[in-house]
């Protein structure tokens, strides 16, 4: 076997880059393939008339322009929140930043419906616990806030949001050499005009990209409007995409739905990578020097409040309400002795005959995505880095490629595609698995790209020259390295897939619900325990693939090391 | 007796069961040997997967029961009537054949399903006797249970001259922003009730409610979104509440803040049938599933439990139950409503937004 890798001539390789490549294609081409022709095909033949029907009810086109409202906001409260968090925990003395850092990336991973739901909890206009509070604090008759509208799904998307924005910048501050802002300082800037004149505008691309991260969510989004938008009576693309697929469906209509959003998506993503692509800005792109904290004085303890006070929106109150309906028997009443039960967790996991499926199908699903998914993503970004095989750039885009399409628009497809021969997978988890497959393949790759790029080529090369096959050199050299960036990737694929709602109900059958199908089953029968209850139960699943990685890492996994 | 033993023996595991087994057969059975091999044949299927738009928790229970009588399992998929007619129809269109036995609150889906040769012919046990309303002269679809559709109310936040009386009541501007109701895409009793107003006020009903903003919540029924958002307090009052299950059993328990008004200018009576599809993958153990649930025993538990009406002439009501005959009840015709169903569902995302 050994000998017979020493003295091949030919490289054995080819054969997986070349199945790695023709799988993609059939990801990606497949569906949107059958998306696009479907949009323009009705019983008469080639039309344009799914696109006329669609973009001419004037119900429709308002769902369109809600989705517009609705991500626009999201970007630039996701903004407004972001960046000082941003600058707080990167560039100051704030105290507390572990702790900081550690809710944000709890924010991170929670998934947005989740949040919608306590939300409505917290802030229905009349049960909402927190305008019971304000009501009895005031006397007053009005609800403080009622989440049940546009802009009550503003805030909620966006506390899932900013954490996008975050990232971003937090880690483009990280880049940014303090000697500019100090130079500035010492010529006599006050802080704020640091901040404002200098700092900023080298963070400006990282900001810009961060926004359109933030609107890319908002646009995606299928939970969080459904949970919150149709109660008030309004609808956006992705709620009325899923509306097509009312008996009797209307399956044209919505690929011709689908397409505007497949396309804006691109278009801005595509933006983004221009911005980030330039590197006109000194200063962004090394790390020179030891950074100073800049000491916030005595704006230090406001700053830390009103920190504490978006986390407790994100995680605190959200988390509280979810565990209190999870315990209690009324979740609107009080929490008293008499209200206390763990019924509903009886309910939930031994009563309810969906539970069990649901979460065997989702760790199956999870556990199965999450290791082809690494597998595909560390080939694929192994051969990119290395530059292996012709074409090669072509891969690494095909693999980040799925980024544009949204969940809602990626299920419209396979739906399509999949619901007819030769390959019926309707019905069957294996839709599923390629959806979710499709879905996280970015994050994965992109993920695996940065582990390889940590992996130093030539101690690959080393174990060439001692005359060792590729494959060998790739199981004995490069996979130890590159170990737990692996494991990492996994992780990440792992709780993408089992917090993925927007492919999943439209995707779904009776017979292969998942956990996040089962909470919205629930919540269209306002079965609020149960819910909380498969809430906390897939945080928990959530938290504990995140410690794994974090062991695996040895960092916290929005890059701090500290 | 043979019977108990023949019908236990197959599974060791099941003998415990076997007493059990033994009154349902006593109960349900005609014949002990074609019993018996009913039982055998639905056994050697394995299960029966069942849509039903009966309550969560009353369907769960329900599916338990006969478990634990026959040793067959029921795969039980609750959900919006309308709901369980897309999946259904989705699964069927991408050549799944999954469903054993169907039952929504739309009447309406029988005439489609029928029309399209979906729909086995069967005559479930008893089924001479059947209430009115309850029977379908063709033998496809049979009446399971009926509910009526009316006003549920927070004693809290209405009370005295505010209780609604009739529907129109609820046209009052001060009931802006304290409605809810189930929405017609999800809830098949929705269309009913639609058409049944619309048939007495015209479409002038629906448009002038929607403009009291109602917030829109999906499932009517026990465990309902809009009874339960009533509870919560979130809604002072609801325009469609299923009189069954939570609404009936809350409203009963003492110290309950829960109420219903049944409006005086007609009731909405919703007959919430169960047929089995033609391409049963189990069609004995959804003819067995079928009987069993119009034996007396589980139609007097779903009177007693959930207070719902039911088919079976010798089931007796709870003394608070009002007579069927005392009520003005508003029926519509299944054919009126499959007819019109399409229309109904998109005026209504017209007039109230989604």
């Amino acid at each position: 076997m050994r000998s017979s890798v020493v003295k091949s001539t030919f490289d054995r390789s080819v054969p997986v880059w070349i199945t790695t490549a023709v799988t993609l294609v059939l990801l990606m081409i497949l569906p949107l393939g059958w998306l696009a022709w479907v949009s323009v095909s009705s019983e008469q033949g080639t039309t344009f008339a799914n696109y006329v029907q669609v973009f001419g009810d004037p119900h429709l086109q308002k769902a369109l322009w809600n989705t517009i409202v609705l991500a626009f906001w999201v970007g630039a409260a996701s903004l407004a929140v972001g960046v000082p968090m941003a600058w707080l925990t990167g560039r100051t003395d704030l105290p507390g930043k572990r702790t900081i850092r550690a809710l944000i990336m709890a924010s991170f991973v929670t998934p947005p419906f989740l949040g919608a739901f306590a939300w409505v909890m917290l802030a229905g206009p009349n049960a909402g616990l927190l305008n019971k509070v304000y009501r009895g604090l005031t006397g007053s008759d009005e609800p403080l806030m009622n989440i049940f509208t546009m802009s009550g799904l503003v805030f909620v998307v966006t506390l899932y949001s900013f954490p996008y924005v975050y990232i971003m910048i937090v880690n483009t501050l990280e880049l940014i050499a303090s000697d500019l802002e100090e130079a500035g300082a010492i010529l006599g800037a006050s802080r704020l005009r640091v901040a404002l004149t200098i700092t900023l505008p080298l963070a400006l691309p990282a900001i810009i990209s961060g926004f359109i991260l933030a609107v890319l969510q908002a646009l995606a989004l299928f939970g969080s409007p459904a949970i919150l938008a149709l109660p008030a009576g309004f609808h956006t693309i992705t709620t009325q995409i899923w509306t097509f697929f009312q008996y009797p469906p209307k399956v044209e209509q919505a690929a011709a739905f689908s397409i505007p959003l497949l396309l804006a998506t691109a278009l801005l993503l595509q933006l983004q990578k221009r911005l980030l692509g330039r590197r006109g800005y000194a200063g962004v792109g090394g790390k020179t020097g030891a950074r100073r904290p800049i000491p916030l004085g005595r704006w230090r303890w406001a700053a830390l409040a009103g920190v504490f006070a978006v986390l407790a929106c994100t995680i605190v109150l959200p988390y509280a309400i979810l565990a209190k309906a999870a315990f209690a028997k009324a979740w609107a009443q009080p929490l008293s002795w008499d209200n206390l039960t763990l019924a509903n967790f009886t309910f939930t996991f031994f009563e309810y005959s969906a539970t069990r499926d649901a979460i065997i199908n989702t760790l199956e699903l999870g556990i199965v995505t999450a290791t082809v998914g690494a597998v595909m993503a560390a080939l694929l970004a192994y051969v990119t880095n290395r530059r292996l095989v012709p074409g090669h750039q072509a891969l690494g885009f095909l693999a980040v490629a799925p980024v544009v399409i949204p969940g809602v628009v990626l299920a419209v497809g396979l739906f399509i595609a999949y619901t007819r021969p030769p390959l019926v997978l309707y019905g069957t988890l294996a839709i599923l698995f390629v959806a979710y497959l499709t879905k996280e393949l970015p994050v994965g790759y992109a993920q695996a790209d940065t582990t390889f790029k940590g992996v130093h080529p030539e101690l690959e090369e080393a174990g060439r020259i001692l005359g060792a096959g590729r494959l060998r050199v790739l199981r004995e050299i490069t996979a130890p390295l590159a170990r737990s960036g692996i494991i990492a990737t996994w992780c990440f694929v792992f709780i993408g897939v089992i917090r993925e709602l927007s492919a999943s109900i439209i995707l779904f059958t009776p017979a292969t619900k998942v956990i996040s199908v089962v909470i919205f089953d629930l919540k269209e029968e306002g079965q609020f325990a149960a819910i909380s209850v498969l809430g906390l139960f897939m945080l928990a699943m959530t938290f504990g693939i995140v410690l794994l990685m974090q062991t695996a890492l040895g960092r916290d996994f929005l890059g701090a090391k500290d | 007796m043979k019977r108990s033993r023949s019908a236990s023996s197959s599974s060791s595991a099941r003998k415990r069961l076997a007493p059990l087994v033994l009154l349902a057969l006593v109960v349900a059975a005609g014949g002990a040997s074609a019993q018996d091999a009913r039982v055998a044949e639905a056994r050697r299927e394995g299960k029966v997967v069942w849509h039903t738009a009966l309550a969560l928790d009353s369907a769960q229970r329900l599916a338990t029961r006969f478990e634990q009588t026959y040793g067959v399992k029921v795969e039980a998929h609750r959900s919006g009537s309308e709901r369980i007619l897309q999946r259904v129809m989705q699964e069927l269109a991408a050549g799944i054949k999954n469903a054993d036995v169907v039952n929504t609150s739309d009447t309406g889906h029988y005439v489609l399903l029928r029309r399209k040769n979906l729909l086995a012919r069967y005559t479930p046990a008893g089924a001479e006797r059947f209430a009115d309303g309850f029977r379908d002269p063709d033998g496809y679809a049979w009446g399971w249970r009926a509910f009526p559709i009316v006003v549920p109310y927070n004693t809290r936040h209405v009370a005295g001259a505010d209780v609604p009386h009739t529907w129109k009541d609820l046209l009052e501007p001060k009931w802006k922003n304290r409605l809810v109701m189930s929405h017609p895409g999800y809830a098949g009793s929705v269309v009913t009730q639609i058409i049944a107003l619309e048939k007495l006020y015209g479409w002038d009903f629906w448009a002038q409610l929607a403009k009291n903003r109602v917030m829109l919540v999906q499932s009517i029924h026990d465990p309902g979104r809009t009874v339960r958002t009533v509870l919560s307090g979130e809604r002072a009052a609801g325009v469609n509440g299923a009189d069954y299950g939570l609404l009936y059993t809350e409203r009963r328990r003492p110290g309950t803040t829960l109420a219903a008004a049944y409006p005086r200018d007609g009731v909405p009576l919703i007959f919430s049938p169960t047929a089995i599809m033609s391409f049963a993958p189990h069609p004995s153990a959804a003819r067995l599933f079928t009987d069993f649930i119009f034996t007396r025993e589980i139609q007097q538990l779903l009177a007693d439990g959930e207070g719902l009406y039911v088919a079976h002439p010798d089931v007796t009501y709870p003394p608070d139950r009002p007579k069927l005959s005392e009520l003005k009840v508003l029926v519509v015709d299944p054919d009126e409503i499959d007819r019109r169903t399409e229309d109904v569902k998109k005026r209504f995302v017209e007039l109230f937004g989604a």
